[in-house]
């Protein structure tokens, strides 16, 4: 790592003292980026962005709300009301959170359909699990926040899913509510937490572009960069690229923000919590439903526990349950299917986990459910040995050429 | 890396090796030790507080409460179910076979006076609040309570008879003052 000549002399007095400027150099205009990515690649920058509004928004949004089970609902009420523009700071929070998980949705679906966490990016992927881990319990948190029945209702069955824990599970409900009863402690600490969450997840960004820029980006042709021929700078030509996605992100954002704000939200949100009434029918936030999907599907308490927190876990063997040497999906013809059946799998989850658990909404969630840990932990582990995939082009610049041609 | 102008000595190959081993380790598990105690204060911070403890009862008056009739208190915030129960809802609860019971208890087991069934109303799946205490509610499919979230139903006793929850409606601790009065907790 040499350090780049630097003309002028502040600067250079600067970067001598602290290598600022060598830093930056080197992650964007001598940082090597593959040149065949396509827009998939944008959603990763598209979600940091994301993550960057819903700091500023919630800290703005902080210093205008009480965490007090009297006071919670009405101080939201406020902000909507009399704060000045704080309707626009809410807005774009709540929707924020939302466009936050497509993004990383796409961005997940993105790294599973061309192969991105293959070796040597394990380690790139699993901390962008530990990312999502982390957005859900924030999303979780921050949900309770308006204290809305909506609110309080999902705050108890979500804090009493460990109440399943074997021997010491009422104990652990009891710590985690700070009472007997989701009260003021637990709102209290759900937003002091709330406002820690953020910046552990900006710390794992931090980890994921580290490990990101050591293993290089992935690409569309699955394969590794062989030299010179095969990249571009990321700057100037990726940061052009990622500004016009987060042009076309906003246009999106904003339309639900101003036109449609309350598109993903639960009216039921908007009555005030009451400990003693629970709503008829309790849905979490969409971006929680295929896994409420799978918690349902298994009739038995301490066992949906473990199949909704397992489907998470089990994609940190991803890496390894996928045997198949080729990286991308493009150059894998079964696999392509299978993938494509996995993502509709996990979309019919999301809408079973929508409706009552009741009728033939069972059936299909349990089906849906069995497949999504099918494709896993059998048919990955299959396709890679049985699958013969189609030939690879010999270079990420050849295959760009070949496009062309 | 420029190489330190001088490095310690491996002293832990010496003669004194085995000390230094035994010191350091010592050193190592006392401190470890100390760290995670020094966590306790943090963590049991976050457990129930003294006041939070001491909103530990409720007393009801049950001269109001009719025949076949139900009311809901508050205790400890959660709900309390009375239910001054029929002949009828006694009978049915006192003759259901064990077999049938996924969390077999007798009814005369859960009640000190049959005709006043007492309970805490929040169901044992997942903490939301079965229906049945009104009128107009749904009872389920035992007479009992029906939880709208997942779907369990509890029979006249408060026992759980179908539907994801593990367990029966708990029974807290009460006492009656009088023929009409209790207190719970």
């Amino acid at each position: 790592m040499s350090a780049p000549a630097f003309d002028n002399k502040i600067i250079k007095w600067i970067d001598e003292r602290l290598p600022l400027f060598t830093m930056l150099e080197h992650s964007t205009t001598s940082y090597p980026t593959p040149k065949n990515l396509n827009y998939w690649w944008n959603f990763g920058s598209l979600a940091l962005f994301a993550l960057v509004i819903m700091i500023l928004t919630g800290i703005f949004l902080a210093m205008s709300y009480t965490p007090h089970v009297s006071m919670a609902f009405d101080s939201v009420e406020r902000i909507m009301r009399d704060v000045n523009y704080g309707w626009l700071l809410r807005y774009l929070h709540m929707n924020g959170a939302s466009f936050f998980f497509i993004c990383v949705y796409i961005h997940i679906f993105r790294g599973m359909y061309y192969g991105s966490y293959k070796a040597p990016r394990e380690i790139l992927w699993w901390l962008g699990l530990l990312i999502l881990l982390a957005m859900m319990a924030t999303a979780f948190l921050g949900y309770v926040l308006p204290w809305g029945q909506m609110s309080f209702w999902g705050a108890t069955v979500i804090t009493n899913l460990f109440s399943a824990v074997p021997v010491v599970g009422d104990f652990i409900v009891t710590w985690l509510w700070g009472g007997f009863a989701v009260d003021n402690p637990t709102l209290n600490r759900f937003f002091s937490l709330h406002y820690l969450l953020p910046f552990v997840i900006f710390a794992l960004v931090a980890l994921h572009l580290i490990a990101l820029h050591t293993s290089k980006s992935s690409n569309p042709s699955g394969i590794e960069i062989k030299g010179p021929q095969d990249t571009i700078a990321f700057h100037p030509y990726y940061t052009i690229k990622d500004l016009y996605g987060v042009g076309v992100f906003l246009l999106v954002f904003l339309g639900f923000v101003f036109y449609a704000p309350n598109f993903f939200g639960e009216p039921d949100n908007y009555i005030p919590a009451n400990p003693m009434v629970t709503p008829t029918h309790i849905v979490p936030e969409w971006y929680f439903l295929p896994f409420y999907a799978i918690l349902r599907a298994i009739p038995d308490k301490l066992g949906g526990v473990i199949a909704m927190f397992g489907a998470i876990i089990v994609l940190f063997a991803l890496p390894w349950l996928d045997s198949s040497k080729v990286k991308s999906g493009r150059f894998r013809p079964v696999f392509k299917w299978f993938f494509w059946l996995f993502l509709v799998d996990c979309v019919v989850l999301g809408w079973v986990g929508g409706k009552p658990a009741e009728g033939h909404y069972i059936p299909i969630g349990q089906a849906a459910t069995a497949w999504y840990f099918l494709h896993l932990v059998v048919v990955l582990p299959l396709l890679g040995r049985l699958e013969k995939p189609l030939a690879l082009p010999a270079s990420i610049s050849a295959s760009v050429l070949k496009e062309k041609a | 890396m420029a190489q330190p102008s001088s490095t310690p000595p491996d002293d832990n190959k010496g003669p004194n090796g085995p000390r230094r081993d035994f010191l350091l380790i010592a050193t190592s598990a006392v401190g470890a030790v100390g760290t995670a105690l020094a966590l306790w204060p943090f963590v049991h911070s976050m457990n129930p507080a003294a006041d939070t403890l001491a909103l530990s009862t409720t007393e009801v008056d049950l001269s109001k409460v009719a025949e076949g009739m139900s009311i809901t208190v508050t205790w400890q915030g959660k709900p309390v179910f009375v239910r001054h129960r029929t002949a009828d809802e006694i009978k049915q609860a006192a003759e259901t076979p064990m077999a049938d019971l996924r969390d077999p208890k007798n009814d005369k087991d859960r009640v000190q006076k049959a005709e006043w069934l007492v309970l805490i109303g929040v169901c044992t799946h997942l903490g939301c609040i079965p229906l049945g205490q009104k009128a107009a509610d749904p009872k389920g499919d035992f007479g009992g309570w029906f939880c709208p979230c997942h779907g369990s139903h509890y029979d006249t006793s408060g026992r759980i008879r179908k539907g994801p929850a593990p367990l029966n409606l708990p029974v807290p601790k009460y006492t009656f003052l009088t023929d009409t009065s209790i207190r719970i907790g």
